[in-house]
């Protein structure tokens, strides 16, 4: 009988996909999103590669609208862990001022997808990892772990390569490239599991503290910097809130809470009655619009 | 999500702690198109308390507006993913489904029961550790419930549940029960499926699911859930001899060099001897290191080792414990499961990934393939997709290897097709072949250099390929003149001299095709090695041959002349009045017309027979010859 529990049993598959990767692809970076699932992923690499660092960079798609809490903890994780990052924005994004109030849903096309597709070409990755979990979302459900795109970025359900036993083949043509998803059979509750049995740094967001919010079609978003533009009578207010999902901070719904540390975060997690991704905007419209994302290049 | 356990709202670190300790089950659920797969797998969902509220909301608008269950919940809309899906009502993909109980996680792996997918159905059993095989109690053992068992024996799950479902469509009637079991234990004996735990359940209605249903108290088993909550997990193999395919040679600096992969068999402990495979040097365990350095570890966990010699031991190879090392060869007998719309055809070389090693490989034989439905062995010359054969394999270097029945990691292996890149078949190794003989090359004096320098020219294999009637042959013809007119020494290999004689047995199948490209490149290896020039102008329509010949000949000697004429022109021409024939049907397989033909993608040599007359294209030839030196000998 085997003594594994289910997260060394995961631990080993994450750590197994990830040297892979670092073996078979020529130039591999890891997207770094600074959540939660990030900074599983990235202490999944450093055991990995333990003594040594992975053998890859972390990059990060900046839309310049990124929490400030969420800047200063990536800076601070790269420098501690000595690791190299690259953080790249869209030029022409930047440029003309693609945001997310006057832009909607070309804002997330342009500033995430068009940059993540952008920056993937610039730097010449052929393989980019990826924190997506199986279990935040049906199409997610049913893509493979190594993940292929067409040169032009485009994910193909129909035609996704068999993965049998610790198999994976990352063989691929010129130009084509491929997402890899190191911890697509973790859940959420593995996720923050390990987080406490670990002792994994996470951004301080996603615990409870006194910070300023407005409420706006149900949703309770911060006012991060001068930047948010509030409506005629809204008014900021101090609301001990936390994030249960962590993005562009005009973007991130906070819940009304007091959990303060990781139990309490669990706690409160595991009594909850809505799903992760609802504090997500992009999820709504409708329920096959994060498959067409995917399709488009989205991670 | 109010998870059963009240630890959570009075004593959450006591609950983490408890948590922290479960084990984890993979399965997958297999059956036929309607036997209620996703519904089953649906209702664990919902009654491990793992769908949320909104979901729920989501679910219950879902199953008005398209579900199959009038106003009830269709729990299969739960887990039917993709939009193409959704809309077919069927589920065409392996999805994957979380859940977990207070005593275990669990992951299932849902898999299409239509018989056009089995490649779906063994890529998902293929991480199992137990499978649920639905029957519809209605409807007994079908054709298919036979096809997914043989699929779980041959992939080799050992715990099975036999999930006789939707029991509450034939009033929970006990000896319809009975006589299914009965007859699915029988067959279950023929194909040595063992472990076999039936149930009866309807997942639509929620009986002996979670707890025992009053709608079948002659039923005194466990139900459903609190079954896979206990059943031995009996995948990973710690009691076995050690292994551990090495993936990565972790080496961050001079003073500490490792060897890092999953542990697929056995233990390791400090100080343990070891062997790595193929080469046979042996050393022992220094450290094994995770995060830090642990004493030992086991079956299924990644590490990294050290050991106390420097031996040369790469990706690829694999550590084993030193008493009982794995088997090395490069000919097998294996089952392939073959997964893609091209045949898989004897000869065609692959590659072959096995553990983390990747090798080039090719099926030398395909012994017989089986009929799935009723387990007969069948004669084949090639497989199709989703057909099952016994074949043997060479490879093109020794490579370490445990029967899949001792190992799955170190006895499977994938086949890769080397121009598409796809995972085009699995692979499960019985035992090694014993080399019917050795063959040495007998080392010579004269060797080609001396045989192609007296000639003043270097040896090569200019491969004239294009469709029919695009001008092969006569521009073939027309370079050996030429060649000819300034004392070259050549020879021209095309279709008739060929087909007339040594490959007169071989009609124009697909695998005909195959094997008489074959021994055209075989023979202009050997014209090539006795110094010639050697001309062939064969249709070869597929870019897998071509490689082939490329990979027999040495770097720079094989020249790929494409002769690129458009199918209306060279049907236009029809110098042989064969197309007319192909297009009344008259001759089957006529690459062009009703067989493909795989274009060159980077030619050595392009002639545009449009824009290029004949008498020009073989001068272009020539002179591409003369730039690359092959018209002078070494020491001219």
């Amino acid at each position: 009988m085997s003594g594994l529990t289910h997260l060394q049993r995961l631990e080993a598959e994450s750590i197994h996909i990830m040297r892979e990767v670092a073996a078979e692809a020529e130039n591999p970076v890891m997207m770094y999103s600074i959540g939660k699932d990030s900074s599983v992923m990235l202490r999944l690499a450093m055991k990995a590669f333990a003594p040594g660092k992975p053998p890859f960079p972390m990059m990060h798609v900046n839309t310049t609208w990124k929490f400030h809490d969420m800047i200063a903890f990536r800076d601070q994780q790269m420098a501690e862990l000595g690791l190299k990052l690259i953080s790249y924005t869209n030029p022409e994004g930047l440029a003309n001022n693609i945001n997310p109030f006057d832009h909607g849903s070309a804002y997330t096309d342009i500033m995430k997808t068009q940059a993540l597709k952008q920056a993937l070409d610039k730097y010449g990755f052929d393989a980019a990892f990826g924190g997506a979990r199986r279990d935040e979302e049906k199409s997610r459900a049913k893509e493979r772990i190594f993940s292929f795109r067409s040169a032009n970025h485009v994910w193909d359900p129909k035609s996704q390569r068999p993965e049998l036993w610790r198999l994976y083949n990352a063989r691929k043509n010129k130009g084509e490239s491929i997402r890899v998803f190191p911890i697509s059979n973790w859940t959420e509750l593995d996720i923050w599991q390990y987080i406490y049995l670990e002792n994994i740094p996470i951004v301080p967001l996603y615990f409870s503290a006194p910070r300023p919010v407005v409420e706006r079609d149900g949703n309770l978003i911060m006012v991060d910097d001068e930047r948010m533009r509030l409506h005629p009578g809204e008014k900021p207010e101090i609301r001990n809130v936390r994030f249960r999902t962590l993005g562009c901070y005009p973007l991130s719904g906070a819940v009304e809470s007091d959990a303060a540390t990781l139990p309490d975060i669990i706690q409160e997690m595991l009594l909850t009655t809505t799903s992760e991704r609802q504090g997500r905007a992009i999820d709504h419209d409708s329920a096959a619009s994060m498959e067409k994302k995917k399709r488009e290049g989205y991670f | 999500m109010a998870h059963v356990s009240d630890l959570i709202e009075t004593d959450i670190e006591q609950y983490l702690q408890s948590h922290q300790y479960k084990s984890l089950l993979r399965f997958i659920t297999c059956g036929s198109v309607d036997d209620g797969k996703s519904t089953l797998i649906g209702r664990l969902l919902y009654e491990s308390k793992m769908i949320f509220e909104d979901q729920l909301a989501a679910l219950e608008a879902d199953s008005k507006k398209m579900g199959t269950q009038g106003q009830e919940i269709d729990f299969a809309l739960l887990v039917d993913g993709l939009a193409a899906e959704r809309e077919q009502g069927i589920t065409i993909d392996v999805a994957y489904r979380f859940f977990s109980t207070d005593r275990r996680k669990f992951i299932v792996a849902d898999t299409p029961g239509h018989e056009q997918y089995t490649r779906n159905m063994i890529t998902g059993a293929s991480t199992a550790d137990l499978a649920v095989i639905l029957i519809d109690a209605r409807k007994g053992v079908l054709v298919q419930s036979r096809r997914h068992s043989y699929l779980v024996s041959l992939i080799g799950i050992k715990q099975v549940v036999l999930a006789v479902n939707k029991m509450d469509l034939v009033g929970y009637s006990q000896e319809k029960y009975d006589a299914i079991v009965a007859e699915y234990l029988e067959f279950a004996k023929q194909i040595g499926l063992e472990n076999i735990t039936p149930i009866p359940m309807s997942a639509f209605k929620g009986d002996n699911i979670t707890d025992n249903s009053a709608n079948m108290p002659w039923y005194t088993g466990q139900p459903l859930m609190p079954h896979l909550e206990s059943v031995p997990i009996a995948t990973e193999n710690p009691d076995a001899p050690f292994r551990m395919p090495v993936q990565w040679v972790n080496r961050p600096n001079l003073d500490f060099r490792g060897f890092s992969g999953v542990i697929t068999a056995g233990t390791v402990k400090v100080g343990d001897r070891l062997k790595a495979l193929p080469s046979g040097k042996e050393s022992s365990v220094a450290s094994i290191v995770l995060d830090g350095p642990i004493p030992q570890a086991t079956s299924g966990q990644s590490v990294t080792i050290t050991l106390t010699d420097e031996i040369d031991v790469s990706r690829g190879d694999i550590l084993s414990a030193a008493g009982s090392p794995p088997g090395v060869s490069d000919q097998f007998e294996a089952t392939i499961v073959w997964m893609n719309d091209t045949a898989l055809l004897p000869h065609r070389p692959y590659l072959l990934k096995i553990g983390a090693r990747t090798v080039s490989a090719n099926v030398s034989a395909i012994k017989h393939k089986v009929n799935v439905n009723t387990l007969e062995h069948l004669a084949a010359k090639s497989l199709e997709l989703n057909e099952i054969g016994i074949c043997n394999i060479s490879l093109e270097q020794m490579i370490a290897f445990d029967p899949y029945a001792e190992n799955k990691d170190t006895g499977g292996f994938i086949l890769i097709d080397r121009m598409t890149n796809e995972t085009v078949g699995a692979g499960l190794i019985h035992f090694a072949l014993r080399r019917a003989q050795n063959i040495h090359w007998q080392a010579v004096d004269v060797d080609r250099n001396a045989r192609a320098t007296q000639k003043s020219q270097k040896p090569a294999v200019l491969w004239f390929t294009g469709l029919s009637g695009a001008g092969k042959s006569t521009i073939a013809n027309l370079v050996e003149k030429k060649l000819y007119a300034i004392n070259r020494h050549t020879y021209l290999l095309d279709g008739d001299n060929v087909r007339h004689g040594l490959n007169r047995d071989l009609g124009f199948t697909d695998v005909d095709r195959v094997e008489n490209i074959r021994r055209v490149g075989e023979v202009s290896k050997l014209m090539a090695d006795a110094g010639l020039l050697v001309l062939t102008a064969f249709i070869s329509p597929f870019r897998a041959e071509r490689q082939m010949v490329r990979d027999l000949m040495g770097p720079g000697e094989f020249l790929e002349v494409y002769v690129e004429t458009p199918l209306n022109v060279a049907e236009s021409r029809d110098v042989k009045g064969l197309y007319k024939k192909a297009r009344k049907g008259e001759i089957k397989n006529f690459t062009g017309i009703d067989s493909p033909y795989e274009a060159p993608e980077k030619p050595d040599i392009r002639v545009d027979t449009t824009t290029m007359s004949a008498e020009q294209a073989a001068d272009h030839i020539v002179k591409v010859l003369e730039e690359r030196g092959m018209l002078t000998g070494d020491h001219a």
